[in-house]
């Protein structure tokens, strides 16, 4: 059939056809959703199979970035876990290993991620709350307890004192005896994306860049099996972006970890086949399947074409993925559980590496151990009862699905160029840029769902009493009193004059701009705290501070 | 143009960030919105001790404290800055959470001093409404 004939046949099929529904038909970013794709809409956007699509496992990986995906080995089944003390994390570790879990993935709490330990006046009533306390590499020490780090593959989201919780988990996989080509992983380390989105920081941007790429360098040099950074669309898209600016300030944030790596005389192919990244998984199914083909197809072009890398592994676009912690409801908390599976579903359709799965109570606590079970579960369910991970990306090729795929990618390519032009994503994040693109689209959606126009099943739609909703997780404030009475045992049994020693080497390094992961090993081990590394580090880099803008 | 009196007669509220965590949506989403149903909001920014936001408070004379937090510090936190209010005098403040909190505490909460406590899927408009009936008058 020539091209006419399909529109004339279009047309008429249209003429025919009976009013739609009341209601908007775009996805959840607000694209506009077509009711029929035919293979014009491939011919107008001058699709071409072999160099839009090509082979799984080859450039430019739109169809995924292993030859057979899911049939060589499932994805890995990471749930990110902490709470509480190490004690209690390591033995939520060790039951979802039990469980058939196949990585770990490490939650620290508030004071660690913000660089202070369980005894600081900031921490009160903060410690083991929203993760694991971690004060010193005596606690990493337990949280790893008994869990063979040459083994389990280890992912920890930390990323503002980043470098100090991978220098201690370096060192613990050193006293297990695990030769260091030998330990993989994963640690978030983006700090980019906290001064967009997550906003758990410690020094201005540009050195805590530096750091990053401190680490970078002294991954590739060592530990090849660590993914040093894991770029992450996570927290933006939790902060109230849309899938394509997700894609965009992700992306973006990745290319400034290139040119920051270059700028040091690195070679991008030394160093970007252990970028990583991390994507969220909304409700919007064709719309996150789109967005997942269109990264890799984005990132291979821009590290092939811009950087002009020739490992394959650089062009790669390797994710994890979670579900949307912001499209949980408190209300009706079982319907969770099917909106966590669609999305689950979705990541495995746009071929993640690995993935988390939400708990149903996430929005009302920390996760009971029934419910992460569930979340578990639900991923065995899809893995090994629907069929799914038979089959390399069944999308490929569909009208719809192509079409979305190519405009997500167009419309992340004008963003992540409007970055370049405000001269990359560092002065971007300082004139506040994407900060004000996500916090105008965060408040956008949330006028549309008052207006009704977008539907939250048990909150502005299908609304129902309810009476207790279900048992959650509670952590006392015992935890707080024992992580600070272990501290000052610590501090009174380590050896001060090495403690202190170790401390002037960070100091030093920090004011010549040597790598520091080196010296920051030395402290950690010398069983410095975390907080007494981070407050050296503050008093050579300064802090950051964000203005109270809305 | 507003008049000089209908400016002096908006309603002023601190949208305040206490704690650890980053997350800013809501109360950046709530700030919007108040500003936009043309009450006068001051935003304290991430990561601040209760003394920070009851100074803020203070120096501001704020009619409505509107604090969120979603780090579970909440038990530890808001109390302390109900007390650092009374102290500095500012009782008359409406004071509201939101957030979230288990069920469990917001009786607590409620019991120490907080007017009300907005949890997720709660509405702009309920919230809006909320501090139009019970801001407290001043002149």
């Amino acid at each position: 059939m020539s091209s006419k004939e399909l529109d004339q046949a279009k047309a008429k099929w249209e003429s025919q056809l009976s009013a739609p529904r009341a209601g908007c038909f775009t996805t959840l970013s607000d694209m506009e959703v077509p009711l029929l794709s035919t293979p014009a809409d491939l011919e107008e956007s001058g699709f071409d199979y072999m160099r839009d699509l090509g082979f799984p496992g080859e450039y430019p990986y739109t169809r995924g970035v292993q030859r057979n995906m899911y049939r060589g080995k499932l994805w890995t089944m990471r749930q990110f876990a902490g709470f509480a003390s190490a004690e209690e994390t390591n033995t939520r570790f060790k039951m979802l290993l039990a469980n058939g879990q196949t990585g770990l993935s490490t939650a620290f709490d508030m004071p660690t991620l913000m660089g202070y330990d369980a005894d600081s006046p900031r921490s009160i009533g903060e410690v083991g709350r929203c993760g694991v306390a971690v004060s010193s590499l005596e606690d990493m020490e337990r949280l790893y307890d008994e869990i063979p780090l040459g083994e389990v593959t280890t992912s920890m989201t930390v990323n503002g004192p980043a470098i100090v919780l991978l220098a201690m988990y370096y060192a613990v996989a050193e006293k297990q005896g695990v030769p260091k080509d030998k330990v993989r992983g994963t640690i978030q380390n983006d700090i980019l994306k906290e001064y967009i989105a997550q906003k758990e920081w410690l020094f201005p941007v540009k050195p805590a860049v530096e750091l990053v790429i401190d680490t970078i360098e002294w991954g590739a040099k060592y530990y090849p099996g660590w993914n040093t950074v894991s770029i992450s669309g996570y927290h933006i898209r939790e902060a109230g972006a849309t899938a394509v600016q997700e894609l965009a300030f992700t992306l973006a944030d990745g290319l400034a970890y290139v040119d920051a790596c270059l700028a040091r005389g690195m070679k991008v192919d030394d160093f970007a086949p252990r970028l990583s990244f991390f994507f969220d998984v909304h409700n919007d199914f064709f719309e996150e399947v789109a967005k997942f083909r269109a990264a890799r197809r984005l990132w291979s072009k821009l590290m092939r074409e811009r950087y002009q890398a020739r490992d394959p592994r650089s062009w790669m676009l390797r994710t994890h993925a979670q579900t949307a912690g912001v499209s949980l409801t408190a209300q009706q908390p079982y319907n969770n559980i099917v909106r966590v599976s669609l999305q689950a579903l979705a990541a495995i359709m746009g071929g993640t590496q690995s993935l988390h799965t939400n708990s149903m109570d996430e929005t009302l606590s920390l996760p009971t151990d029934e419910s992460v079970m569930i979340a578990l579960r639900t991923q065995q369910i899809i893995a090994e009862e629907s069929g799914v991970a038979n089959v390399v990306d069944p999308f490929g090729g569909s009208y719809f699905m192509e079409t979305l795929t190519t405009k997500i990618e167009k419309d992340a390519m004008a963003y992540i160029k409007k970055i370049d032009e405000l001269g990359g994503m560092v002065k971007a994040i300082e004139r506040g840029y994407p900060q004000a693109e996500i916090a105008n689209s965060a408040y956008h959606f949330q006028r549309q769902l008052e207006a009704k126009e977008k539907v939250m099943v048990g909150v502005n739609k299908y609304w129902a009493p309810e009476p207790k909703r279900i048992n959650t997780l509670t952590i006392d404030r015992s935890v707080e009193k024992r992580q600070i009475e272990r501290l000052v045992a610590l501090k009174k049994n380590r050896n001060p004059e090495a403690c202190a020693r170790a401390l002037k080497n960070v100091e030093e390094a920090a004011t010549n701009g040597t790598n520091l992961v080196g010296p920051i090993t030395e402290a950690v081990k010398s069983y410095a705290t975390l907080q007494e590394v981070c407050d050296t580090l503050r008093g050579v880099l300064g802090i950051y501070r964000e203005t109270g803008s809305f | 143009m507003q008049s000089h009196k209908e400016q002096h007669s908006k309603i002023r509220v601190l949208v305040a960030k206490p704690g650890l965590d980053g997350h800013d949506r809501g109360a950046k989403v709530i700030a919007r919105a108040l500003r936009d149903a043309g009450y006068e909001v001051i935003y304290t920014g991430l990561h601040q001790t209760p003394e920070m936001i009851v100074n803020a408070a203070v120096q501001e004379d704020v009619q409505v404290l509107a604090i969120s937090i979603l780090s579970g510090a909440h038990n530890a936190l808001v109390p302390e800055i109900i007390t650092g209010l009374k102290k500095a005098g500012l009782t008359d403040a409406l004071m509201l959470v939101g957030g979230i909190i288990p069920e469990d505490d917001i009786i607590a909460l409620k019991d120490a001093g907080i007017h009300e406590i907005f949890t997720p899927g709660a509405g702009l408009q309920d919230i809006v409404n909320y501090i139009r009936d019970h801001a407290p008058k001043r002149d």
